[in-house]
């Protein structure tokens, strides 16, 4: 059958084959661009490893377990642990924030808006998303940071008990918490776009049956929407997760770098592998510089694997993509 | 079950429905007590400022609501009305910073912006001295984009041609689309270091603008794949089948026929995606660095661009380089803005059709 409806069989000409040149030329050109995209994945693995493998061969302390970053010493000294720590920290803050509000937006954009209102409002919430990260990251330096202040001591004097917002330095600036808050904000878009596409994808009929049953509207969501939604909120949530890990000038611009272990967030320090490899990278010498490749290709494995279990959760309702 | 005993009048059955509701004016009385309360409260100590007594007047509302609702309505209403308050109080949430941001960036913008500072450079001015202007970033940033969108767009349309038009759903073709959505989630400092790494490492090729171009063509290549492959799919199979019935081949179908009738979606989707990369600071500082002066040659030497040059000012930390931060900043997101928008009016003057 396929045989008859094949268009590059031309009347006449052998079958299976094409005989015309430019046919198979331009199929050549259109499957080589499609590679690239898998060729460029994996080099990125396979360069970042050569040009990081000098670097870790001549540290002389555990890239897993050290906090500190001496890679240009006589004697080479430098761990991923406190940029792991701070990166992991800020951005399961910055979801905790940013997932709830984030598919509130969606939930609010696609089921509650009046009909008219709900395209531009969706718009304007992907808005933020067109804005550059280092915007946001002199927006937060300049505006935010001398207006939360009060945030985050009022935090230490009232739930000063708990470690986390306990903060024995008194200052309150350039912290983990003031960059978490940042990146909340720029995953924002990406949590409410892609919840917002899944939500709208809620077959009607599930809806109307709830209703008709006469279910609240938030029971509606509860029995109709979220079942159905809830792979795709899990994803909108792992994608928000992974781009909080890998922004760089936002936090790179906030945070005071230091590479300690501070559980205490609204203390000034901390860092993040990208913002670390922005900060150190002008004045890294031959092994800082691989050292800097090296933590890079560890933010590059942590976030490939969670972008991927964000795919592989929706892997079976292919149209949620970030990119569009 | 005794409405089913008789026939009852509209006006009865209005009334049926209708009780145990909160009438519509509930929702003002109850935020204006709540704002009074607030306010009310806000001569006492715990409550102070005010963001304090905004967000204490929202949790007053809140109770408020939901205890009446509760009291009036049932259980089931109260849950309902909290819930929608909440979903839309998330939404102001979500709005408030972007407001924020694009009020400042233009209020404080404006100190620094005007006809000047887009055709001086920073040659020859010190941090301190306020002047100074945009331009070397200026033409920086548009080559880089330039040489991106002359690499990313054409590899992404020609990617997505085979997703749709060669693919068939090959296990090739779906792994590519599969890793096309994970490269998506690439940090963009993870190019940088690819492109430093694989092409300026290992090929020699200069810190340059051209090592920028490549860096954001990676960043560029995933959105542009996915937004065309979308728009290529919704071309009706009637089309392709009309152009091979006249014996046009493969090739000549898609460039002639295909591509063409989902042109503006394309052209939408590599306009947005330009858009996305040309605020990227991250690779170009690994790629490029930036300088003071204006190099007009891509191929040699670091170049200036509009988000390093925002960077590089944000670091000099004077009074005058946080003006010209802002004015730079003001300058990227007008540009961004404008290519976003313009993607949009597009689709929308599409979709029309």
């Amino acid at each position: 059958m396929t045989t008859l409806i094949n268009p590059e069989a031309p009347v006449g000409a052998p079958l299976g084959k094409s005989s015309r040149p430019r046919d198979a030329l331009f199929a050549g050109i259109s499957r080589g661009s499609g590679i690239v995209v898998l060729i460029v994945m994996g080099a990125i693995g396979v360069f970042l490893l050569w040009k990081a493998l000098p670097a870790l061969n001549a540290n002389t302390a555990s890239f897993l377990t050290t906090s500190a970053w001496f890679p240009d010493d006589a004697q080479p000294k430098f761990g991923i642990a406190a940029l792991a720590f701070g990166t992991l920290l800020s951005s399961v803050i910055a979801m905790v924030i940013a997932v709830p509000v984030g598919i509130g937006v969606a939930l609010y954009t696609a089921h509650y808006a009046p009909r008219r209102f709900a395209p531009p409002l969706g718009y304007i919430v992907d808005l933020l998303a067109a804005v550059p990260s280092i915007i946001f990251g002199l927006w937060g330096l300049q505006i935010l940071m001398p207006n939360s202040i009060g945030l985050w001591r009022w935090l230490d004097d009232h739930f000063g008990f708990i470690p986390l917002f306990s903060n024995e330095q008194n200052i309150y600036t350039r912290s983990i918490a003031l960059a978490a808050v940042v990146l909340a904000i720029m995953i924002l878009p990406t949590v409410s776009a892609i919840s917002r596409e899944v939500f709208a994808q809620v077959p009607p009929g599930h809806i109307e049956a709830a209703l008709a049953l006469g279910a609240t509207r938030w029971e509606t969501m509860r029995t109709a929407v979220f079942p159905f939604a809830r792979p795709g909120m899990v994803s909108a949530a792992m994608l928000g997760l992974g781009r909080a890990l890998g922004e760089t000038i936002a936090v790179a611009l906030i945070l005071s770098a230091t590479f300690k272990i501070n559980w205490q967030v609204t203390e000034p320090g901390g860092n993040t592998f990208a913002a670390n490899i922005a900060l150190k990278w002008n004045e890294a010498g031959t092994i800082g510089l691989g050292a800097l490749i090296a933590s890079g290709l560890v933010l590059y494995v942590i976030t490939f694997a969670v972008n991927m279990a964000a795919r592989l959760v929706v892997e079976r309702r292919r149209d949620f993509s970030g990119a569009n | 079950m005794a409405i089913l005993d008789r026939t009852i009048s509209d006006d009865e059955l209005h009334n049926l429905l209708s009780q145990r509701k909160l009438p519509r004016w509930t929702t003002l009385t109850t935020s204006a007590t709540a704002i009074a309360g607030s306010a009310l409260l806000s001569f006492f100590s715990p409550v102070s400022g005010v963001a304090g007594t905004a967000v204490f007047a929202f949790l007053l509302f809140i109770v408020l609501q939901t205890g009446l609702s509760f009291a009036v309505e049932g259980k089931r209403y109260a849950i309902d009305r909290l819930a929608t308050t909440l979903l839309l109080s998330a939404l102001i949430t979500a709005l408030v910073p972007l407001v924020s941001t694009l009020l400042t960036v233009t209020i404080r913008g404006l100190n620094a912006f005007n006809a000047t500072f887009l055709t001086s450079t920073m040659r020859n001015v010190s941090p301190r001295s306020p002047g100074g202007g945009i331009l070397h970033a200026l033409i920086g940033t548009l080559e880089q984009v330039a040489i991106a969108a002359a690499i990313g767009v054409p590899l992404g349309i020609l990617a997505a041609v085979y997703l749709v038009e060669y693919g068939n759903r090959s296990r090739l073709a779906r792994a590519i689309s599969f890793f096309v959505d994970v490269m998506t989630g690439i940090p963009s400092i993870v190019a940088g270091l690819f492109v430093y790494t694989g092409f300026i490492l290992a090929l020699g090729l200069q810190r340059s603008g051209l090592a920028a171009g490549i860096s954001l063509s990676i960043l560029m290549i995933p959105v542009v794949v996915r937004s065309t492959e979308e728009m290529l799919r919704l071309v009706p199979r009637d089309l392709r089948e009309a152009s091979y019935a006249l014996g046009v081949p493969k090739y000549r179908t898609i460039l002639r026929v295909v591509i063409p009738s989902a042109s503006t979606g394309i052209i939408t989707g590599a306009m947005l995606a330009v858009a996305r990369v040309t605020g990227e600071t991250a690779p170009l500082l690994l790629t490029t660095f930036f300088t003071q002066s204006i190099n007009v040659n891509p191929f040699n030497g670091p170049q200036a661009s509009l988000p390093t040059y925002v960077w590089d000012q944000i670091g000099s930390g004077t009074t005058a380089s946080i003006d010209r931060a802002w004015a730079g900043a003001l300058t990227l997101i007008l540009l961004v803005m404008i290519l976003n928008l313009s993607a949009r009016l597009i689709a929308r003057a599409s979709r029309v059709k």
